[in-house]
């Protein structure tokens, strides 16, 4: 942070934007259109630094889609998000957006852990090879570096002994774990969670979270979509309820889950809680 | 609902006790017969018997001659010829077809329509047709020379004398039988690869390119690393029919003409000869050992790039047994 950034709790983006200093997300007015269906109608949302924020909502309410505008897996249709005071996926010059090249836009989401509802790992690899892959591929790691990385993150997920495994030997939940570890061996300064265990048994629902809980607590921003309201009243320092494309309502957990003030926060709640 | 299921052992009744742990008697019964079974294969033996009557009774057949030839120098010479155009087309055809179906899915509107084009001459034409084509090519084009394009316009115009032309090779030497031939088969097998490829590509599912996309990879990393090793599995079966029917193809070599391939040696003994029968037989034990001998191969690849972690064929037709 820059001297000025702790005077005045505001720092200068590359382009001229004034952003929160604490802020390492920002989103402002982001809408997403497919086709002709607008899926996010103007979302406006601030990640602090060390925050947990999770995103609840009805399905189709855009907020899998928001998470994913965020390492710009998606293109914004309109407004702009920034992940440490970068734009994502753009460079604005004299007022005009450029379209970042590939291998730019890779080295941005190379900042950003993201994991999947459907774990999403590469069958062809062991555990192992999963978590190595891009810190030897992006990064540029040396192999035993890279093992020695994956091995200590394994071993933090709850799996040392699976490092040769592959990932249909592996139940949903320790597939999931691997997931978060690939994510985290890059060392990212934000971690994305699109319903990370909707796709699980009950049972092996907790392992995750756990996981999870272990890393908020050392200090991990994290944006969490997810229908885990337990997970979200425990962990979460914010929540955000969306529906239709829009943030319906946001607060502290406790507030917004058993105070909800808005309609339709409240006719959701009673269907999940 | 639960209420219903309860009384059975209500509150401070004791634990139910798990089920299992009776002595069980193991089910007999009698297996369904099939007497049909026996009829066909008493019906196929008699056919069987028949055939093999045949080949040791007709004359035509004329053994002897047949091993004395088929084992000739030149018939031996002309199954490696066969066997190197096979595996230097199919070589040349893979790598053209993984460019093409890159090309294909880059996005790129050049790149695609260009893949398309291409995919859609070289499948549209015959190989008979496209082997003589390019045993013709030297008709066209005398001498192949490598320099800038159109010289002969933009050089007097900028009023320079000469040509920008760098080195050149004679054509009958270049695309003399055999690498017309290559060439042939060559660029027509790309076409087919690339579609094999671009499927396989596609295959694979959507999340795999996401994920990797996440994790900071780019594109042409993504390709490599993640998508390419995972469309192997669905290329390679395709491919192994591919190689087996370029190994029948390479007969089409004695059009261009290649005259040391093997079907153009061994009608030639037979037509020399007036023993065409017995060389036509020689033929087809040699195309089939040479393609037994491939399918072994295939099936050693396919054991290579589809490893344990995916279960095994049948584990995956008929059901896993992870999941």
């Amino acid at each position: 942070m820059s001297e000025r950034a702790r005077e005045t709790g505001v720092t200068m983006t590359a382009e001229g934007t004034e952003l929160p200093a604490n802020a390492l997300v920002v989103a402002e007015n982001v809408h997403k259109n497919f086709g002709r269906l607008e899926v996010l109608k103007g979302i406006d949302l601030q990640v602090r630094r060390g925050e947990v924020m999770c995103i609840i909502g009805p399905s189709g309410s855009g907020k899998s889609t928001f998470l994913r505008c965020i390492n710009h897996l998606e293109k914004l249709t309109a407004g702009r998000l920034w992940v440490n005071g970068e734009l994502m996926g753009y460079r604005q010059k004299r007022g005009r957006l450029y379209e970042l090249r590939d291998n730019e836009i890779a080295l941005q989401r190379s900042d950003i852990g993201m994991v999947f509802q459907r774990f999403n790992l590469f069958p062809h690899l062991s555990a192992l090879g999963n978590i190595i892959e891009a810190p030897m591929q992006v990064k540029r790691k040396s192999r035993s570096e890279a093992v020695a990385k994956a091995r200590e993150l394994l071993e933090r997920v709850g799996l040392p002994d699976k490092a040769d495994a592959y990932p249909d030997q592996l139940s949903g939940g320790q597939q999931q774990r691997v997931a978060i570890a690939r994510a985290l061996a890059m060392e990212p300064s934000l971690m994305l969670f699109d319903e990370p265990t909707s796709a699980l048994d009950p049972e092996l629902v907790g392992e995750v979270l756990d996981v999870m809980r272990d890393l908020a607590e050392g200090g991990m921003t994290m944006v969490v979509v997810t229908h885990e309201m337990g997970f979200a009243r425990e962990v979460g320092d914010s929540l955000v309820f969306m529906d239709d494309g829009v943030v319906v309502e946001s607060g502290s957990p406790a507030e917004v889950l058993s105070d909800p003030r808005h309609e339709r926060t409240q006719a959701f709640l009673s269907k999940v809680l | 609902m639960s209420s219903q299921t309860e009384p059975v052992n209500g509150p401070g009744s004791p634990e139910p006790a798990p089920q299992g742990g009776r002595p069980a008697e193991p089910v007999t019964a009698v297996p369904v017969r099939y007497p049909e079974r026996w009829v066909a294969a008493g019906f196929v033996l008699v056919l069987a018997a028949m055939f093999v009557h045949m080949l040791f009774t007709n004359t035509a057949f004329n053994w002897p001659f047949m091993f004395d030839h088929m084992f000739s120098e030149p018939v031996v010479r002309g199954v490696w010829i066969t066997l190197s155009a096979t595996v230097l087309s199919m070589i040349i055809g893979v790598i053209l077809g993984i460019v093409l179906a890159v090309m294909r899915l880059s996005g790129n509107p050049v790149l695609v329509t260009v893949s398309w084009l291409y995919t859609w001459f070289f499948r549209g034409v015959p190989r008979l047709v496209l082997a003589v084509l390019f045993g013709n090519l030297a008709i066209l084009y005398t001498t192949i020379e490598i320099g800038l394009p159109f010289d002969n316009y933009w050089m007097p115009w900028l009023g320079l004398d000469g040509d920008a032309r760098f080195f050149e090779i004679d054509a009958r030497t270049m695309l003399s039988g055999y690498t017309a031939g290559l060439l042939a088969l060559s660029l027509s097998e790309g076409a087919y690869m690339a579609e094999i490829i671009r499927a396989g590509l596609q295959s694979v599912n959507k999340g795999q390119t996401e994920a990797a996309q996440a994790l900071g990879m780019s594109r042409g990393r993504t390709l490599r690393r993640i998508t390419l090793p995972q469309a192997m599995r669905v290329v390679i079966p395709p491919t192994g029919n591919e190689t087996i029917a370029m190994l029948k193809d390479t007969a089409l070599l004695a059009y261009v003409p290649v005259t040391i391939e093997l079907f153009y040696q061994l009608q030639a003994i037979g037509a020399r000869t007036y023993q065409i029968f017995p060389m036509l037989v020689a033929a087809c034990l040699w195309y089939l050992a040479i393609t037994s001998v491939l399918m072994v191969g295939q099936y050693f690849i396919e054991r290579r790039f589809n490893p344990g972690q995916y279960g095994s064929i049948r584990d995956r037709i008929v059901g896993g047994a992870h999941r």
